[in-house]
């Protein structure tokens, strides 16, 4: 996608005075120049602040990953992609702990996305009959995701606590094993990261998936159901196509989200055991901003964003060829 | 209670029993999502010991000292955090509102040259994650001297492109006839924008200043890196540091996030609709 819009960029400029704007493009050169200046006078705050915190850092960023960068040192030299090249080196310092919190991100995105979006959509449906009190569940559902994730952290670890927390006594009261190590050991720290995620953001996807289903014609129900389908027949040949944007947007969105998890693991495990939970960008920051080794990190953080703009086409390509084999 | 909110009128017994069991699974996701504030709140008004050793039943005795030890230590200055968040959240979103409302109209309305460029660069910057920017941000917020200030954690956040998408496309969708009539009567441009434009394009704004808001407040890893001092944290750094500060203290930690999480529920519970709406409209149009 990012390719797209780079070769629109290519098309000549003069031609796009002729569009929109809805005043005629007026041939005389000092009006055009006049008109310019008014533009770019409503653009400048945010250019600026585009320019220094965005554009400045995506081309900065790439440059440090090219150099041997040290807050400690006076002159950078140019290395090329050494710092790449050494991230696929499983003999270099960094690269057996790069992939590990990569594998971390992966496991992960893996566990959660199914039921960020399943949960979600469930409800939704339960959401979006005749309901009375549709709108207090919905924002009782919602309200987790407003704590913000420090909250949300603190209190599920004492939840979780594997002598003193509440989840292990209910477990040993219903006759069930009360010692599981919920934030101290794999496989139990996955479970506890997953539920985590879906208590605190389950309600963000609960309520698109409602407005979605909000946007779906009425009478495409009431055909369906006078050709005898029933709750389960209707939700799969009308809901789901319905959806269809919704779903694209829903989980492009949460895997994006899940592979950028960060929080979670700093808060409930710490990134343990043995670094187990230590997401990717949780060791990109460490790297980075707590181990001076910014080069590196650099390179690792331009690896995880050429990843995640692979697995947003494929997403894309793949949704769009299942909505093609749907209409046809 | 469930069957009593069933409506009146005659229904199959089939129907009656799908919805008991539609309200009670509603129910038993409400108790799944209430259950951990409840005893949020319960835990915060316990003793230490009382906590460790009884972490379901009520408080026994009923006791204030979590949070008289959290707020007479001085060491982890909470309302400062509450504070801080909301001044923060506060800025970021007028800043937001005020550059990309004039940029998107700017590329939604006026013609000039280099418009495909700075349209094509502002959407392509829309898809790298935030990770990216990181390591260079930080340097680059250090080298202004913003490091453990409000400066770090507001503007570099307000430069992103969503803004000035989200709003581009609203003013695409709007008619262009009031602001020619505007423009006939010899109104300057920037009185158009500000005169007839942003009045129709309040309920743009408006979902704009909510996400905003949220993504501010939410964000964790940013304030965590680029605030150092406990006067200058937000309550998601914050709250962070007084977990390791009262690891094993769970009362104190509890009366912290119940202090951190009461306004932000009151908050939300009073724009419950505009909120939500804001957030899952904007997904869906977007």
């Amino acid at each position: 996608m990012v390719a797209d819009v780079a070769g629109a960029v290519v098309v000549p400029t003069e031609r796009a005075s002729v569009q929109s704007g809805g005043r005629p493009a007026s041939g005389r050169p000092v009006a055009r120049r006049r008109r310019t200046l008014v533009a770019y006078l409503f653009l400048a705050p945010f250019l600026i602040l585009f320019g220094t915190f965005v554009i400045t850092p995506a081309i900065f960023g790439l440059w440090i990953s090219l150099t041997d960068w040290s807050p400690f040192r006076e002159v950078q030299t140019f290395v090329g992609l050494a710092n790449f090249i050494a991230l696929f080196d499983p003999n270099s310092t960094t690269s057996a702990d790069f992939w590990q919190s990569m594998g971390a991100t992966a496991i992960f995105v893996v566990a959660s996305v199914p039921f960020l979006v399943v949960i979600p959509l469930f409800v939704a449906v339960l959401l979006n009959r005749k309901l009375r009190g549709a709108t207090v569940f919905r924002t009782v559902f919602f309200a987790p995701y407003v704590l913000g994730v420090a909250i949300v952290g603190v209190i599920w670890s004492y939840i979780f606590d594997t002598q003193s927390g509440i989840l292990n006594h209910i477990l040993g009261l219903l006759g069930l094993p009360d010692d599981i190590p919920w934030v101290v050991d794999v496989p139990w720290v996955w479970v506890s990261l997953v539920g985590v995620t879906v208590w605190w953001t389950a309600g963000l996807n609960t309520v698109i998936f409602l407005a979605g289903m909000k946007g779906i014609n009425g009478d495409l129900y009431e055909a369906a159901s006078l050709d005898g389908a029933g709750a389960w027949r209707s939700f799969w040949s009308v809901t789901i196509p319905g959806l269809r944007p919704v779903m694209l947007f829903i989980t492009t969105t949460t895997i994006l989200a899940s592979a950028n998890m960060f929080g979670q693991s700093y808060l409930l495990t710490a990134g343990g055991p043995g670094n187990a939970t230590r997401t990717a960008i949780m060791y990109i920051a460490d790297q980075g901003l707590s181990q001076n080794n910014m080069a590196p990190a650099s390179a690792m953080s331009y690896i995880l964003f050429a990843i995640l703009a692979v697995i947003s086409v494929i997403n894309f390509r793949l949704q769009r060829e299942r909505s093609e084999k749907g209409a046809s | 209670m469930t069957t009593s909110l069933a409506p009146a009128r005659r229904t199959s017994p089939r129907r009656a029993a799908s919805r008991t069991l539609l309200y009670a699974v509603l129910g038993f996701l409400t108790l799944v999502v209430v259950f951990p504030l409840v005893w949020m709140v319960l835990t915060s008004f316990k003793t230490d010991a009382d906590a460790v050793r009884n972490p379901y039943s009520l408080p026994n005795p009923f006791s204030t000292e979590a949070y008289q030890t959290l707020l007479l230590s001085g060491q982890q200055p909470i309302f400062l955090w509450l504070w801080n968040s909301f001044a923060a959240a506060t800025i970021q979103t007028v800043l937001i509102l005020a550059t990309a409302s004039m940029a998107a109209y700017a590329l939604a309305r006026l013609d000039f040259a280099g418009k495909k460029i700075v349209f094509g660069l502002i959407i392509a910057t829309l898809l790298v994650p935030p990770v990216v920017f990181l390591i260079p941000n930080y340097l680059i917020v250090e080298n202004f001297g913003w490091l453990d200030t409000i400066l770090a954690i507001t503007v570099p956040g307000a430069a992103g492109a969503f803004g000035v998408f989200f709003l581009r496309q609203f003013f695409l969708g709007l008619p262009v006839e009031v602001e020619e009539a505007a423009r006939i009567d010899g109104a300057g441009e920037f009185r158009i924008f500000v005169q007839v434009a942003l009045p129709l394009a309040k309920p743009a704004l408006a979902t704009l200043a909510v996400l905003s808001f949220l993504g501010n407040w939410n964000d964790f890893l940013w304030p965590v890196y680029v605030l150092l001092s406990p006067e200058n944290m937000t309550l998601q750094p914050g709250l962070a540091m007084l977990q390791g500060a009262y690891r094993t203290h769970f009362a104190i930690v509890m009366a912290g996030a119940v202090i951190a999480s009461v306004p932000v529920l009151v908050l939300f519970a009073l724009a419950q609709r505009q909120i939500v709406d804001s957030v899952a409209g904007a997904a869906v149009k977007g």
